[in-house]
């Protein structure tokens, strides 16, 4: 075959891009641990094809769920993608963390390329493809069920959301197999990642695969937005939400405006590297400062995406488990707006070092300082809403106050980087990589697995073990404190991130405590899906179909577990926050509607994955310069949306009698449960219906 | 304040950290003491700022601790109270009170809101003084000019050129341990960090701009110098000696590099910006004039007058 | 909910203004957002058009390129465009028939066409002048800014073209309403672009 076709066909994809021919080529250590993770992305995939045709499982896959306009099911495939991803993504650290542990003044394991390329994807996948999914599937689950909602303002879009974050993904899961990924760790930075130093395939992996999810986050922000401005049920005023709709309603805010930003950056980076422009070149009038300005216009609020909407879980969780009112409500939603504000006012922060002048770094150190007096207010409301409580320590319950302590120490190391000459002497250091792991674990992962164990009986039906919960936790947390206090002291002895090999000898216990606690955290991940493999195992003991399993006191709490594709037999009417525990305490829950009525869906749409499956090609063909794919996705994405705006016949209509027989039915099994005490929560004797315990105090 | 500018003479020994600030000095040590041994007195740290052998590095670790003094108010009733409310007000403890609506008070909301913001308040003033005090623009205080050096980062190595000695060096930064050394920066290449941990803070360099730093040491020692903004595949191996010298080894190091006769001209420089990792120290006797400049002007940033040509 | 309520003219899908405007709301609403997230698209790019402006290293310069006259006939065009749309939401409002609303979006159409035939003979010269995006930072600033602005605009006749098939198709239900009020914000937020572009880029540029 001549080059010309060749190129036509495959752009400039060849065989050195499977990294089992350049570990064929070059037998080293670091290229078979490369081979091994790209065959593990095959076999997976071949693996889950067998299943799926062996089980049979093509059709529910695609008519049940990825075709899905429910906001549940959306939200537990986007949690789903998140599971995936946070496990490549744990592995690589553990790698990272081996290879420096083994690498004082040694060759260690990986070489210093695949080492870029490690933390790198770590990075860009914990933030884009685990965190934002996570907490995006847990609003999408959560968020409507709390303010009584159907659904989400624009269904389709949230699957095509769904599907765009999914096709990142999938960009990053395939450079794995096939070429290599960015270099530049998860900001890119030009002018590294420009073509100039980086001519290979690398930074449009990364370009693309974050436009395609920020695209996606944009339209989750816009949605959740519109859903919580105009959705809610009658008598649901803002004051009286759920304050994880608060930190939703912000972090939706804070996505509208702080993507387009990172869009952009991403957008000039692709001009600078496909078609010569100089926005950030060394040479002819680029400016790399402008990327970086871009990037952390993003960057900084993202921080507070990542971060609102699991504060907002505590702040449900640490209510629910201590059977009490949260504390300062109001404190809390002016806490909470504060820093959606606040956010946008620090980026510069993130490069004090950049010769700046003495008082603009010492105006945005102050502006950064601010933020703590929000977030001081926030962690003491949580504590005081245990104050005269009945403190539950399941599970969700414990990884909230090991995220108080945790977080609070995060927050001191936080609060000496935005002193700029003290940043001066950490920053780039390992100082840094502590300080925002030790953030962002405790304020986001504690958060979204909380969140996942607080809301999995409702999702599912049937409440997780909690034994290996517990194991679980106590993997993450000890695994948490060793591997990254040890950063700390690194970061003050000066040893830079990013580095693939060092030379100083003091450096090695630290490195290899660290490493300890790295395994440890894996075991924690391992433990939660052997949680979850038990729990599946024993779900008929843990069902809890009435759907109540906490004495909790939002909506979600009121409806079955799983609850109707419908979510409400009727809309409810809400005069005051907490409206399920007050209806609970005054007998008025679980009654049937005066009458049903007839209740209109979205039906189901192949939109979202064609137009994920579009993006994924035009992406992939872009990486590669194979233009036919990239002219072909493109066209598939705009074919599919412009058809779909042809086809009235969108909805479909569920009878008030189904609705009515459903509803009955379930109540039925409402009066045949026994209310039990919080004493037996974690029995298989919750069967999700509470016992008024004690017997409230009329208000 | 500008340094007093003598004939540029450095035999004679002058003091080195100003009288003002040695009490206060002084204080800091004893203080960061306190912190190494809790923290196990380990080498580790000894590498970094708080094992300070500069002026700017002793003032940075004075005020990392005042820093986390005045934080230990925020983090200790955290660190406290949650355990504590926790425990005691757990499901079996029968004896402890339960008001479960209860959500508000006003004497509370007070204490909730206003310590942070009181803290930030001083917290506040000590960045603000700490920043322009420590503004790594501002010349040092010293009876003697600073040594200037231009520094170049190189893909995976760093260019120091002298041009009042006329000379250059790479991957080795000497001076007279008894004068402050005035740094500007730039890049050959990708932006990168330029960092001596023991001594100052660390500054970017970027192609086509100049940033500034002053640093200084306390004594005459050997200290590393690295870059810590990720730049590739040598990244890890872009580490060099730091010498601050007595004033007469000093000379004696000029005098080597002078010997050695190699000239730096833009040929040269072209040759040795090629990537690569350099693990020797190698200097240049003669430097074209204006290079620095010239290498300025490879990427003409344009309009970013901001930065070019510092005018600070 | 209680209490009257304001009901907005252009949200009712239907010839009263009595009913209510229901999910018309939620639809409207979500757009405006994304016009938000849109216009901060374009702050940024002026933004970035602001810090590169001089950043023109030999290349040709505002100066040199701009050129008043056509820059001017894009602006009446396009401001021409906004009020014929304008026409276009009145009709659908209030004519029964919808002869008038498929003339006025078609001269809208038109006027689109007609601003991008100016807009691309623009760049078409500059390029013939060898004014291109690989040679300065000020050039690839140009030619982000002012195309992504007519990227949109021939999104906006796709989108009008696609609108007058569907009112062909299935006359005027409420999505149709739906969208031409949807496609009419749009409209009227890039002519408010434009609006930025012409002071900004080529009145600065020309005038100095």
């Amino acid at each position: 075959m001549s080059g010309d076709v060749w190129f036509w066909l495959f752009g400039r994809l060849d065989a050195k891009a499977l990294p089992f021919v350049r570990a064929w080529d070059h037998p080293t250590l670091s290229e078979f641990i490369g081979a091994m993770a790209g065959g593990m992305v095959v076999v997976g995939a071949v693996v889950l094809v067998a299943l799926l045709t062996w089980q049979r499982w093509w059709r529910p896959l695609f008519l049940d769920w990825l075709t899905s306009l429910d906001h549940k099911k959306i939200g537990i495939m986007y949690v789903v993608i998140a599971g995936v991803m946070l496990t490549r993504a744990l592995i690589e650290a553990v790698l990272m963390r081996t290879q420096q542990s083994l690498a004082v003044d040694a060759p260690g394991i990986v070489a210093p390329e695949h080492f870029a390329q490690l933390f790198s994807t770590h990075g860009t996948i914990m933030v884009f493809f685990m965190a934002m999914p996570f907490l995006t599937g847990l609003i999408n689950f959560a968020m409507p069920l709390q303010i009584g909602a159907r659904d989400v303002a624009f269904p389709l879009l949230n699957s095509i959301s769904l599907m765009l974050t999914a096709a990142g993904a999938g960009l990053v899961m395939i450079s794995l197999a096939i070429g290599d990924f960015s270099t530049g760790g998860w900001s890119g930075y030009p002018p590294y990642t420009g073509k100039a130093f980086q001519p290979g395939v690398g930074p449009d992996y990364w370009i693309w695969a974050i436009t395609l999810t920020s695209l996606g986050t944009t339209f989750s922000g816009l949605n959740f937005a519109a859903t919580i401005y105009k959705k809610r049920c009658p008598g649901m005023h803002l004051m009286r939400m759920p304050l994880f709709c608060w930190t939703a309603l912000c972090t939706s805010i804070l996505m509208v405006f702080a993507m387009p930003p990172l869009t952009l950056a991403t957008a000039l980076l692709a001009l600078d590297r496909y078609a010569d422009f100089h926005f950030f070149t060394n040479d002819l009038g680029g400016n790399m400062m402008n990327y970086v300005n871009l990037f952390w216009l993003f960057g900084h609020p993202e921080v507070y995406i990542l971060i609102l909407p699991a504060f907002g879980v505590y702040s449900e969780v640490i209510s629910a488990f201590s059977s009490k009112e949260l504390y300062g409500y109001t404190s809390l939603v002016l806490a909470t707006m504060a820093i959606g504000i606040l956010s946008f006012t620090v980026w510069l922060h993130h490069f004090f070092t950049m010769g700046q002048s003495a008082d603009v770094n010492a105006a945005f150190g102050i502006a950064t300082m601010t933020i703590g007096v929000p977030t001081g207010v926030k962690v003491y409301d949580w504590i005081w809403t245990m104050f005269r409580g009945e403190v539950r320590f399941t599970t969700p319950m414990l990884f909230s106050i090991a995220f108080i302590v945790t977080f609070v120490l995060g927050g001191f190391s936080g609060i000496l980087l935005a002193v700029p000459p003290i940043d001066f002497v950490v920053h780039n250091t390992v100082f840094l990589v502590a300080h925002f792991h030790n953030v962002i674990i405790p304020g986001t992962l504690y958060g979204v697995i909380a969140g996942y164990m607080y809301w999995f009986p409702k999702a599912f039906g049937f409440r997780l073990v909690e034994g290996w919960g517990k194991v679980s936790f106590a993997c993450w947390v000890v695994g948490f404190y060793l591997a990254f206090m040890p950063l700390y002291v690194l970061g003050l002895g000066g040893m830079p991130r990013r580095s693939q090999a060092l030379f100083e000898p003091d450096y090695r216990p630290w490195l290899i405590v660290a490493v300890l606690g790295a395994f440890i955290l894996l075991a924690g991940l391992v433990t939660l899906f052997v949680q979850l493999a038990v729990s599946v195992r024993e779900r008929e003991k843990n069902r809890v179909p009435v759907g109540d399993p906490w004495d909790a006191r939002s909506l979600e709490w009121s409806v079955s577990a799983p609850p109707p594709e419908y979510n409400f037999a009727t809309i409810p009417h809400v005069g005051r926050r907490d409206v399920f525990y007050w209806r609970k305490a005054a007998h008025g829950a679980y009654k049937p509607a005066d009458h049903y009525r007839d209740i209109t869906v979205p039906r189901n749409s192949w939109v979202g994955p064609i137009v994920g499956l579009g993006g994924a090609a035009c992406g992939f063909g872009l990486v590669w310069h194979i233009w036919w794919m990239t002219i072909l996705g493109f066209a598939a994405v705009w074919i599919t949306v412009i058809g779909r705006s042809f086809v009235r016949d969108t909805h479909r209509v569920i009878s008030a009698a189904e609705v009515e027989a459903t509803d009955r039915a379930w109540l039925a099994q409402v009066s045949g449960a026994h209310p039990i005490p919080r004493q037996l929560e974690e029995s298989p004797k919750n069967f999700g219906l509470a016992e008024s315990f004690p017997a409230p105090v009329p208000a | 304040m500008m340094p007093e500018v003598t004939d540029g003479d450095s035999a004679v020994a002058p003091p080195l950290v100003q009288g003002r600030t040695r009490h206060r000095t002084r204080r800091a040590r004893v203080l960061s003491a306190a912190v190494l041994l809790s923290l196990g007195g380990c080498g580790v740290l000894d590498h970094g700022m708080l094992g300070a052998a500069g002026p700017v590095a002793d003032q940075t670790r004075s005020l990392f601790v005042i820093v986390c003094l005045i934080l230990l108010f925020v983090v200790g009733p955290v660190l406290l109270l949650t355990p504590i409310f926790a425990w005691h007000y757990r499901l079996s403890n029968t004896k402890s009170a339960y008001r479960p609506q209860w959500g508000f008070n006003w004497p509370l909301e007070g204490l909730i809101w206003i310590p942070p913001i009181v803290i930030v308040l001083i917290l506040a003033v000590f960045l603000w003084r700490g920043t322009h005090q420590l503004d790594p623009y501002k010349p040092l205080a010293s009876a003697y000019p600073p040594v200037e050096v231009q520094v170049v980062a190189l893909d995976w190595k760093w260019l120091f050129i002298y041009p009042d000695e006329g000379i250059a060096s790479v991957n080795e930064l000497a001076f007279p341990a008894d004068r402050p050394v005035h740094l500007n920066l730039t890049s050959g290449t990708v932006m990168q960090s330029f960092f001596i941990p023991k001594l100052a803070g660390q500054i970017y360099a970027m192609a086509g701009m100049t940033t500034q730093l002053n640093l200084a040491a306390s004594e005459p020692g050997h200290f590393t110098g690295q870059n810590t903004q990720f730049n590739g595949m040598g990244f890890q191996n872009q580490k060099f000696p730091v010498l601050a010298q007595a004033g007469d080894d000093y000379r004696a190091w000029i005098a080597r590099a002078r010997a050695g006769g190699k000239m730096l001209d833009m040929a040269a420089y072209k040759a040795l910006s090629a990537r690569s990792v350099q693990a020797e120290p190698s200097r240049y006797g003669a430097v074209a004039p204006d290079l620095f400049k010239s290498i300025l002007a490879l990427d003409d940033a344009g309009a970013h007058t901001a930065h070019k040509e510092a005018k600070r | 909910m209680s209490g009257p309520q304001l009901r907005h003219v252009g949200l009712n899908l239907h010839g009263s203004d009595l009913l209510e405007p229901g999910e018309a709301t939620i639809g409207v609403y979500g757009f405006w957002i994304f016009l938000m997230s849109d216009a901060i698209l374009f702050a940024l790019l002026f933004a970035i058009y602001g810090t590169q402006l001089a950043a023109t290293v030999g290349a040709p310069g505002p100066q040199a390129e701009f050129k008043i006259g056509p820059a001017f006939i894009e602006t009446l065009i396009l401001l021409t465009s906004s009020l014929t749309f304008g026409l276009a939401s009145i009709a659908m409002k209030y004519d029964r028939t919808r002869t008038s609303l498929v003339v006025w979006l078609s001269i809208t159409l038109a006027l689109g066409f007609a601003f991008l035939g100016f807009e691309l003979n623009d760049f078409r010269t500059m390029i013939s002048d060898d004014a291109t995006p690989d040679r300065s930072g000020f050039l690839s600033a140009f030619f982000a800014l002012v195309p992504a602005h007519g990227l949109h605009v021939t999104a906006g006749c796709a989108w009008i073209a696609v609108m007058l098939a569907q009112i062909a198709v299935f006359g005027l239900d409420d999505r149709v309403k739906l969208n031409l009020l949807r496609l009419g914000l749009f409209w009227h937020f890039l002519d408010i672009v434009w609006i930025g572009i012409f002071s900004i880029v080529y009145l600065q540029g020309i005038l100095g």
